[in-house]
C-alpha cells in the first residue's frame, strides 16, 4: 500500500505537473503560433532551442539551474530580492525546471496543429472584419483542438516523469520538492521494495491512462517530427 | 584507391583512419589481458579508491576497474547478478546483508575506514559548535539520512548542535551532493565529509567531534575468490593503504 509520504509525493507531483502545464500553455501558445506562421528565415534557431530538452540529459539542465539559482547568480539574487526566499530547494524552482524540461512536448504538437490550418480560412475571417484576437480564439484554437489536448497531456505526463532535474535542484524536501520519482529512487536505494512496488505501480497506471486518453482521441501524435 | 575507399565515397586518409579505428575497436586494442578486477566503491570514497587502485596497479601490475555509486544500489545490483570482485561500502549494514545472503566469501568483511564529519561554511571565518544555532534562517545541506551513513551522522549531530531547529535542512542524495549544494552557494552551511573539505581553507570548516554522532564505519567485503581479488583485499589492509586512507581525512580502525 502507498505510505503517507508517498501520497504526499504523488500529490506534489500532480500539483507540479498541473501548474507547469498551465504555464507551458501560456508560453507555448504564442510561441508555437509564431513559429507556425513566421516567415523569418532564422526560425530554425528558435526551433532548435525549443527542442533542446528533448536531447539534453536532464542532469545538464539541473546543473545549469543549480548554478543559476545560486545567490551568486543574477537569477537567484533577483528572485531572493523580490520574494525573500531562494529558488533552489523550493517548489518554484521545480516549476521553472519543469517548464524548461517539458517545453518541446507542448510547443511541438501545438506548432504542428497550427501549421495544418489553412491560411485561406484566417484570411476569410479577416475580410469579414474579425480582429486578430477574435480570429485566434474563435477560429484557430477550435481548429487546433486535437493539438491543444495533446500538448497539455504530453506536457503533464512528461513532467510526471521528471527525475534528473529535480534530483539536482530539489534537496528532497517532503511536501516541497520530494516528487514521486525521487521518492521512488529513495525506496529502491534503501531496498524498500514494497513501497517501491506500490509507488511504481501507481505511476505506471497513471501514465498509461493519460497516454491511452491521448491516443484514443487522436490517431497519432509524434512529438518529434522527422 | 582501395576497394573500401571506392565503396565509400570519402577521402582516402579519412577512410583509412576510420578503418584503422574500427579494427582497433573490434580487437580491443589488440592487447591480451586478464579481466581487470572490478570493485564497487561508495561514491564518498571514490577519490581515495582511485589512488589506491593506481598504487595497487603500479605495485602488482593488475588493473582495477572502479564502479562508483551508492552502496544501496550496489547491493541491489549485486543481488541481481552484477559481477564484482569486491565491495567498498559506505556502511556496515549492506556488506552484512550480502554476507547473510551468502553472496560473499566468509570471513572477509572488515572495516577499512571510519568517516569523519565536518561543518563547512565557505563564507565564514572559523565555524564552531555554536555556528548552526546562530545561523537563523540559513540553509544547511546534509546527505539524506535514509540513504547515506554520513547523512544519519549529520542528522544526529544537528540534533545536538541545533536543538531549536533554527536552520532549514536540505538533503543531498549523498554527501557529494550535499557538498555541491554548499559549493554552488545554494546552501550556506554543510555537514559534509571531512575528506571533502581537506582542500578548503582550514578556517572555513570545523571538524565535528566524533562524540556527537555514531561512528561512520565503512566496510569492505570480498565477493569472489580470485588470486587478484585476494591480493587487493590484503592490500587494503596494508600499512601503506591505511596511511593513504588516513591522509585523505578518514580514520582507520
Amino acid at each position: 500500500m502507498l505510505s503517507d509520504s508517498d501520497i504526499t509525493a504523488l500529490i506534489l507531483t500532480l500539483k507540479l505537473a498541473a501548474l507547469s502545464t498551465l504555464i507551458l500553455m501560456m508560453l507555448g501558445l504564442p510561441l508555437a503560433w509564431w513559429l507556425a506562421r513566421t516567415q523569418w528565415r532564422g526560425r530554425f534557431l528558435v526551433e532548435a532551442l525549443v527542442a533542446l530538452p528533448l536531447v539534453l540529459p536532464p542532469t545538464v539542465l539541473g546543473f545549469y539551474l543549480l548554478i543559476a539559482f545560486s545567490p551568486n547568480a543574477w537569477l537567484g539574487r533577483w528572485y531572493q530580492h523580490i520574494t525573500g526566499s531562494q529558488l533552489a530547494f523550493s517548489f518554484s524552482g521545480l516549476v521553472i525546471g519543469s517548464v524548461l524540461y517539458s517545453l518541446p512536448f507542448v510547443v511541438q504538437p501545438l506548432q504542428t496543429a497550427f501549421s495544418a490550418i489553412k491560411s485561406d480560412l484566417i484570411d476569410a475571417a479577416a475580410t469579414l472584419r474579425a480582429s486578430p484576437i477574435d480570429r485566434f480564439f474563435n477560429l484557430v484554437l477550435p481548429l487546433a483542438r486535437p493539438g491543444l489536448v495533446a500538448a497539455m497531456v504530453l506536457g503533464f505526463a512528461h513532467t510526471l516523469g521528471e527525475f534528473g532535474v529535480v534530483l539536482m535542484i530539489g534537496g528532497n524536501l517532503p511536501g516541497e520538492t520530494q516528487v514521486a520519482s525521487v521518492a521512488m529512487y529513495e525506496h529502491v536505494d534503501t531496498l524498500q521494495f514494497e513501497n517501491a512496488h506500490a509507488l511504481a505501480g501507481t505511476l505506471l497506471c497513471l501514465s498509461f491512462v493519460l497516454l491511452v486518453g491521448v491516443y484514443a482521441t487522436h490517431k497519432r501524435y509524434s512529438v518529434l517530427r522527422w | 584507391m582501395s576497394f573500401w575507399a571506392r565503396l565509400v565515397p570519402m577521402s582516402g586518409t579519412l577512410t583509412r583512419c576510420l578503418l584503422l579505428g574500427s579494427v582497433l575497436l573490434v580487437s580491443g586494442g589488440g592487447v591480451a589481458q586478464a579481466d581487470p578486477l572490478r570493485v564497487a566503491v561508495a561514491s564518498n570514497f571514490m577519490g581515495v579508491a582511485t589512488q589506491l587502485a593506481a598504487n595497487f596497479e603500479a605495485e602488482f601490475g593488475y588493473p582495477v576497474t572502479l564502479i562508483s555509486g551508492s552502496t544501496g544500489k550496489h547491493a541491489l545490483q549485486i543481488q541481481h547478478g552484477l559481477s564484482v570482485d569486491l565491495v567498498l561500502a559506505a556502511d556496515v549494514e549492506r556488506p552484512a546483508l550480502l554476507e547473510q545472503q551468502g553472496l560473499t566469501i566468509p570471513g572477509t568483511r572488515f572495516t577499512y575506514a571510519l568517516g569523519r564529519l565536518a561543518l563547512w561554511q565557505p563564507q565564514a571565518v572559523s565555524p564552531g559548535p555554536e555556528t548552526i544555532s546562530h545561523s537563523d534562517g540559513a540553509t544547511v545541506a546534509l546527505a539524506n539520512p535514509k540513504l547515506a551513513p554520513y547523512g544519519l551522522a549529520a542528522q544526529r549531530a544537528l540534533i545536538r548542535l541545533d536543538p531549536a531547529v533554527s536552520v532549514k535542512r536540505v538533503y543531498g542524495e549523498n554527501v557529494a551532493q550535499a557538498y555541491q549544494f554548499v559549493y554552488s552557494g545554494n546552501a550556506q552551511l554543510g555537514l559534509v565529509a571531512y575528506a571533502q573539505v581537506l582542500s578548503q581553507p582550514p578556517t572555513s570548516y570545523w571538524l565535528v567531534p566524533g562524540s556527537l554522532h555514531a561512528p561512520i564505519e565503512q566496510q569492505a567485503v570480498l565477493l569472489k575468490e580470485t588470486h587478484v581479488g585476494r591480493a587487493f583485499w590484503r592490500y587494503l589492509q596494508s600499512e601503506k593503504a591505511l596511511e593513504l586512507i588516513r591522509e585523505h581525512g578518514y580514520d582507520t580502525p
